[in-house]
């Protein structure tokens, strides 16, 4: 360094005397006082060389500030360009001698007035990256008159000057005024200065997520967008970033701005192109999905997508990463450019990295062949990182794409055979995995693979081998050698090894016990008594005590059925996913992570989400003003309808206790082992359950056996659902079935009496014990008996149908009325009904035939075995067209949301998993209906909110209002 | 926002070091010096977070730049800053190494004081910025009142890029068109995908504020205008080019393009690129290139490259160079070529096979005999792709001649040049330049009376795209028969000698037309890994 300031002495020829070599090499005191001497030179070329040193130290990291008050004396000059160094000096070091900077205030305030334009703006650009408290106090008069300044560029200079001064002393600002001044500029005349004035209100906001600060209306829109047409490339990214945080009112404006936001596709600036991408994703949510625009939209999106990577390569792996999870929200953009993202020789290993993520989510069934091609050439290539994904990609695609599965193996087959080691590996590896996805279809290949059983020496490369040897011990032959081989250096495994090792020789010895004995009692001694690893020894003991008390209870543990993989176990989740792309072009897209995970204080903690999609009128009310209103509301009540009150009053003493206690967790699951054996026992009974049910539990019959136990052992919240099915079962006839978690609307009134001769039919859905059952009360109103009950459905999109013959066995009197409980099952005539579920309904008496129709909640066809697997859900999530999702509000809802979870619950939906991300709760469900039509919630709580937002997935969109509907009765009741 | 920005030389001193913002400290000055720049492995990621700190980096031969946040930054934007950046220094001082940052970091602080704000890029137009940074320095003086503000509204004017006030004794324009053939091919032999990457790059001298318009023979334009003159019998026949996308200089008016697909600006002044194209359809190689690797033992091997033109045979590709890459541990070579001369170039472990020229539908074979040195090194060869350069001089459309509609005609269309023997190669749109008639001050006088003439040689030439706008655009649009351009360099605005006359047969006034040459690299990427023996 020190040489380096030598060399840049002598190259900018500073005057005779300075090129002196050897004055730089004198020691640091006497240089500083040379330097002194020269800055209080009287000739001004000495002073500026003399300054310039100055600079040349402090970027080195010398410190200068010694000369502090040296240099401040050289800043009253004409020279623009001294002046300029002197600043610099002054915001490097104000900060470590606040009190002598006060001394450079009243040039600034000077140049504040400077008839030169340049220099007001310099004046004011300095004095804000001087971060002293005193000085922030002079400069308000100043910034105040810059910001009204006649000359476009000082007051696009003081627009940015505000933000500094607000990242200073931001409560001087906001008294000050300032931020209104700065809203004002949005309206100049100049695109810079409204450009500037945006970013600089855009960084303020940030810091203050609650503030209206960026007032964005459809007029202050308008102006943005004008702006946008004429100002500087950075002012377009800075106007387009803003764009993004806006929420259209509806379609139609949605429409307006992404048909003017288009034309910055073509921009050379990546930059621009990317953040326009942004702007364009979010809108588009909001466009209806049969709207011709909104495919003329996609079609543009793709192009310059593409020529984003033919940019440098940096911003091409920007790029990349970002296409990484449009691809992942929209997969209909780029699924016929698979050939663009081939991996050309001379990319960077970065990029390359990237186009093999993105080649892997594009392959499809139309170009897997292409795919595995390209993949296997890769998997030759030099870069060892390269060629181990490559390897794992093939094994993804046979995940994926299910038809390639076998291409896929022999492809990985070939690539053991070159017997590259780290190929081998990576390929064992991701075998194991096709083995899980696809059991018993490729185990030929396991003699191949043993083959290269000595050659393995990564952990997870012989952690799979070892699975697959104890997966599969039954079919080869000396696997108690394989394994014995691996136990002889037990300790020095790794953990990963030791525990996979552990398991296997475990399931070894179930298949084989007798050959196997003194092997299994190695590992679990080794396991137990010599490890000091915790996980290691625990697992270890489980099996010991299961192997000592239970052989066949510890088989059907230990060589259950594994529940099979998923094709994505990278896919980003659904909220981050969304949250992502209204970060498209930020760090936060290049990261994959929410700008919180790496972003210190306050800023960027903002949650940012996609508008709701369109056709949900009231999903894009802002949250400020939905959590305005009804907080004060008390929940609503459940209001009995008449003649029902016995219903009701056991309904309040006997449903589990939704509200106040939810039960825990792990019960939840056994309730639904307990109630579907219990439930399809009694369908079966009945007859009238097409559906079969039970079973979805793995070991259920175990768990059944268990819990076949008097219902006095259960928990007390199995009660309410077992006593109700055997109320059911005895009790068919007599009207109100015991009640149970489900929900069940009040009754109404179905047929008036006025309409049918006198008798009136009021009544409701219901399911218990997985029946579903129609309660009505038949009352006679007329003079007459009333005999000979008949019931019958039209035709029902459903396919809902009488059980059996209506049972009310007595006649019915004047006056009188009977409640009457009708099983249906779901094996009736089908036809789509418009609204979906209405039920057309002709009761029969000894007076006439009477029609009327009805609606059922769709929460009735929500069966008992309609929680997926996780893994399951997310596939589906993925697969399922982001067209199908709907998304809808419920408002006034003040549930927790682990109540919330229960209470659907006990209305079979089921709660997958839960995520909780600064105070705001998601719950993933699933639920499944009579039909098989399985339906995927993502249900957003966030405490405080009395309003929810429930997102749909299902394959047939057009139930997902009657479940929204369901879900919004479920919650309130 | 940008919090700050370094420059370091490859041992990862620093040169410049410039901090925005207060949550940068030094200390982030060599957390990168010792993360990135010394790090052992190639650079996996060009953004590296460090303790919460991302940074941002490119390098330029042997100086590295990065800029460091830690904000949730627009990555897109640092990255086409630093490059900026890069081009800003370039204009000021040439080429971007440690003895140049060294010698103009002066300069470079107050470039970095201009062009970014508080971490926000601001006008980082070089044409803007020689305006009032310049290395002398003590301009402040000796500006006037007028032209501070001048300076101010053109810093921060919607044309940022272009000051006021330029004068050319002779107006020119300059247009090149180059494209790359980007190819991937399997071992077999077997395209897996092409495409065309196309820059059209000027160089404009011209005065005043020009308005420039530029057109293609864009298959959207094509149809759409066939669609139109097909009443009047208009034969659509001429060739048109579906482009997949296209992305253009700031200075193109980009809701014009979007609505009407005309490419109109006014020009920066000087060099500059004023779009990129890509078009994938119906792309005809140019050339093929059949390599054949034979190992013989650990210590030899035999190549040979066989190229093939694969154009028509009136057509001649010049200035072709094959450049087939060596195995490091090459020690000698012998080369037999039938064509053209080839060397073994050590420094660059490559064989350079220079041709002159070479005719369509014609082959040409080198045969290398490499020497190899056994090593021990087990890293394998890379097998870099065998590459290849070549000009051909691209010839207008026959069509062009005879219509004397007011298309916008002759157009690029490089893949698959076509001919017409005779004319100069001037496939490449031409401009019209002329100063405006309302500046009075020009020093030349104006060369046409600012009537209109219906007589006049057309303003508004059909194979110009790239024209002056003025009053003149409704004159009647006479037709030359002539259409093409002189063949000259330069051009003159000067008086014209039978100006004002008719002359059907005179080439346009002012035509320049430019160096039509096309320079096509082929990247050709055959994986000549598997070697065939």
């Amino acid at each position: 360094m020190q040489e380096w300031a030598n060399q840049l002495c002598e190259n900018r020829q500073f005057g005779s005397k300075m090129t002196d070599s050897k004055y730089f090499t004198t020691t640091k005191k006497g240089e500083i006082f040379e330097l002194k001497a020269e800055l209080n030179s009287d000739k001004k070329e000495k002073k500026k060389e003399a300054v310039k040193k100055v600079i040349a130290s402090m970027t080195v990291g010398k410190d200068v500030s010694a000369l502090f008050p040296d240099v401040v004396n050289c800043m009253q000059t004409d020279n623009l360009e001294l002046k300029k160094l002197v600043y610099l000096y002054l915001m490097n070091y104000a900060k470590s001698q606040p009190d002598m900077a006060i001394m450079a205030v009243n040039t600034f305030v000077k140049d504040c007035e400077d008839p030169n334009p340049l220099i007001r703006a310099l004046a004011v650009r300095t004095m804000g990256c001087i971060r002293v408290d005193k000085i922030t106090e002079y400069l308000c008069e100043p910034l105040r008159k810059c910001l009204k300044d006649e000359d476009p560029y000082v007051r696009k200079t003081a627009a940015v000057c505000v933000a500094k001064l607000h990242d200073i002393n931001a409560q001087l600002v906001e008294d000050q005024g300032f931020l209104d001044t700065l809203k004002d500029l949005i309206s100049d005349s100049n695109p810079m200065v409204v450009a500037n004035a945006v970013a600089a209100l855009s960084e303020i906001a940030e810091s203050h997520p609650n503030s209206n600060l960026l007032d964005l209306n459809p007029q202050t829109i308008n102006k943005l967008l004008t702006a946008l047409n004429e100002c500087t490339e950075w002012g377009q990214i800075f106007i387009l970033d803003c764009l993004a945080n806006y929420t259209p009112r509806d379609d139609r404006e949605s429409q307006s701005i992404c048909e003017r936001v288009t034309p910055r596709l073509s921009h050379a600036n990546s930059a621009v192109v990317l953040s326009a991408v942004k702007v364009l994703m979010k809108f588009m949510e909001m466009l209806p999905k049969d709207l011709d625009y909104y495919g003329t939209l996609l079609k543009k999106l793709a192009p310059p997508l593409v020529t984003l990577l033919s940019a440098e390569p940096e911003l091409q792996y920007v790029a990349l990463r970002n296409i990484n999870l449009i691809v992942q929200r929209r997969p209909e953009i780029l699924k016929h450019e698979m050939k663009v993202f081939f991996v050309k020789y001379n990319d960077p290993i970065y990029v390359k990295l990237e186009k093999l993520d993105i080649m892997i989510r594009l392959a499809s069934q139309a170009n897997i062949a292409q795919v595995l091609a390209e993949l296997k050439e890769y998997a030759t290539e030099v870069d060892v990182d390269f060629v181990r994904k490559a390897v794992r990609a093939i094994g993804r695609c046979a995940i994926k794409v299910e038809q390639s599965a076998e291409r896929c193996v022999s492809t990985l087959l070939d690539l053991i055979q070159t017997k590259v080691n780290y190929v081998v590996q990576e390929a064992i590896v991701v075998i194991k995995d096709i083995f899980r996805k696809y059991p018993n279809k490729y185990e030929s290949v396991i003699a191949t693979l043993c083959e290269n059983l000595d050659s393995l020496d990564e952990p997870e490369a012989r952690a799979a081998m070892i699975w697959i040897v104890g997966e599969y011990a039954e079919r080869i032959d000396n696997a108690d050698e394989l394994l014995e081989s691996f136990l002889e250096g037990f300790h020095d495994e790794s953990t990963q090894v030791q525990l996979q090792l552990l398991t296997a020789i475990v399931k070894l010895f179930l298949k084989k016990p007798t050959e196997t004995q003194e092997l299994v009692q190695q590992v679990l001694s080794l396991a137990t008594q010599d490890s000091d690893n915790p996980d290691l020894r625990d697992r270890g003991y489980i099996y010991w005590r299961l192997l000592s008390t239970d052989p066949v209870a510890a088989k059907e543990v230990v060589l259950a059925e594994k529940p099979l993989i998923s094709e994505e176990t990278d896919l980003i989740e659904p909220t981050l996913l969304e949250e992502l792309i209204c970060h498209i072009g930020t760090l936060a897209s290049v990261y994959h992570k929410p700008p919180s995970a790496f972003v210190e204080g306050s800023r960027g903690v903002q949650h940012k989400r996609l508008p709701g999609s369109a056709g949900s009128g009231d999903s894009v009310d802002s949250p400020d003003t939905a959590s305005a209103a009804g907080v004060s509301e008390a929940p609503p009540a459940v209001i009995p309808s008449q003649g029902d009150l016995l219903g009701d009053l056991l309904n309040l003493d006997l449903t589990p206790p939704t509200a106040t206690g939810p039960p825990p967790a792990p019960s939840s699951g056994l309730q639904m082992g307990a109630m579907d054996l219990l439930g399809g026992g009694l369908d079966s009974l009945m007859g009238d359950e097409s559906e079969p049910l039970g079973g979805d539990l793995g070991g259920s019959p175990a768990l059944g056996a268990g819990f076949g136990a008097p219902p006095a052992a259960m928990p007390a919240s199995f009660n309410a659902p077992v006593s109700g099915g055997l109320d059911d079962l005895f009790d068919l006839g007599g009207g109100v079935g015991m009640p149970m978690g489900s929900y069940s609307p009040p009754k109404t009134v179905w047929l008036p009496a006025m309409k049918a001769k006198g008798l009136e039919i009021s009544g409701t859905f219901a399911r218990r014990a997985g029946v579903i059952q129609m309660e009505m009360t038949l009352t006679n109103k007329a003079m007459s008996v009333m005999t000979d009950f008949a019931i019958q459905f039209n035709r029902n999109s459903f396919g809902l149908a009488p059980a059996g013959p209506l049972q009310i066995l007595t006649p019915l009197s004047p006056n009188q009325s009977i409640e009457a409980a009708l099983p249906l099952s779901t094996v009736g005539p089908v036809m789509k009904m418009e609204p979906l579920t209405n039920l057309q309904v002709a009761v029969k008496n000894n007076i006439d035939v009477f029609y009327f129709s009805c609606q059922y909640p769709i929460s009735m066809l929500f069966v008992e075995d309609g929680k997926m697997e996780r893994q399951v859900f997310l596939a589906t999530w993925k697969d399922i067209p982001n067209d199908n999702e709907s998304q809808f509000q419920i408002k006034d809802c003040h549930l927790n949301s682990d109540a919330a979870s229960n209470k659907l619950q006990g209305s079979n939906v089921f709660t997958i998993a839960k995520r909780t991300v600064e105070g705001q709760d998601m719950l993933y469900q699933s639920m499944k209906l009579t039909n098989g039509i399985w339906v995927l919630a993502e249900l957003r709580v966030q405490t405080g909110n009395p309003n929810y937002t429930v997102s749909l997935k299902c394959r047939a969109p057009e139930v997902s209002q009657c479940v929204f509907q369901s879900y919004e009765a479920m919650l309130k009741n | 926002m940008i919090g700050g920005l370094f420059i370091y030389n490859h041992k990862g001193e620093v040169l410049i070091s410039r901090v925005y913002r207060d949550d940068i400290g030094r200390n982030a000055v060599d957390a990168f010096r010792v993360n990135v720049i010394h790090a052992r492995q190639q650079v996996r990621s060009p953004v590296t977070n460090i303790a919460r700190t991302s940074f941002f980096h490119v390098k330029r031969s042997n100086i590295w730049l990065a800029a460091v946040t830690k904000q949730n930054v627009n990555a897109t934007m640092v990255f086409e800053f630093l490059y900026k950046m890069c081009d800003v220094m370039a204009a000021y001082f040439g080429k971007i190494s440690e003895e140049n940052v060294k010698n103009n970091f002066v300069l470079i602080y107050e470039l970095l004081d201009e062009i970014l704000d508080f971490g926000y890029p601001q006008n980082s137009e070089t044409g803007a910025l020689k305006t009032f940074i310049t290395q002398q320095g003590i301009k402040s003086q000796h500006h006037t009142k007028e032209e501070q503000s001048q300076i101010t509204s053109q810093v921060t004017g919607q044309i940022g890029w272009r000051r006021e006030g330029i004068k050319y004794r002779r107006n020119e324009l300059f247009l090149d068109v180059l494209e790359s053939v980007n190819l991937l091919m399997s071992p077999q032999g077997q395209v897996l995908s092409a495409h065309v990457s196309g820059r059209v790059v000027m160089k404009s001298y011209l005065s005043g504020m020009p308005e420039c318009k530029f057109g293609m023979n864009d298959k959207i334009v094509i149809d759409k205008q066939s669609r139109a003159s097909s009443e009047d019998g208009g034969k659509s026949g001429k060739q048109s080019i579906a482009i997949d996308d296209c992305t253009f200089h700031q200075c193109v008016r980009l809701s014009k393009f979007d609505s009407e697909r005309s490419i109109s600006f006014i020009p920066p002044d000087g060099d500059y690129e004023l779009m990129r194209y890509r078009t994938t359809k119906d792309i005809i190689l140019p050339f093929r290139v059949i390599p054949l690797v034979r190992e013989v033992g650990r210590t030899k091997l035999e190549v040979k490259v066989v190229i093939k033109s694969n154009f028509k045979s009136s057509l001649l590709a010049q200035k072709i160079e094959v450049r087939i890459p060596t195995p490091l541990n090459t020690s000698g070579v012998q080369l037999i070529c039938m064509k053209g001369k080839a060397k073994y170039k050590a420094s660059e472990n490559a064989i350079v096979w220079k041709i002159k020229r070479m005719a369509g539908m014609k082959e040409s074979q080198v045969s290398a005999e490499i020497e190899l040195l056994p090593t021990n090194d087990k890293k394998k060869w890379t097998r870099p792709p065998i590459s290849m350069n070549f000009e051909t001089a691209i010839k207008p459309e026959p069509t062009a001649q005879t219509r004397p509609t007011t298309d916008l005609q002759p157009r690029t269309r490089t893949t698959q040049p076509r001919t017409r023997p005779h004319r100069p190669p001037a496939q490449n749109q031409t401009t019209q330049p002329r100063t405006r008639p309302t500046q009075t001050s020009s020093p030349e006088p104006e060369p046409h009376s600012p009537e209109p003439d219906p007589h006049r040689p057309p303003a508004q030439n059909q194979n110009h795209t790239a024209q002056n706008q003025t009053h003149t655009d409704l004159q009647p649009r006479t037709r030359t028969t002539q259409p093409r351009t002189r063949h000259t360099q330069t051009c003159s605005p000067e008086p014209e000698p039978h100006s004002p006359e008719s002359d059907p047969h005179r080439p346009p006034a002012q035509n320049q037309n430019h160096t039509a040459q096309n320079q096509t690299h082929t990247d050709l990427q055959p994986r000549t890994r598997t070697s065939s023996s």
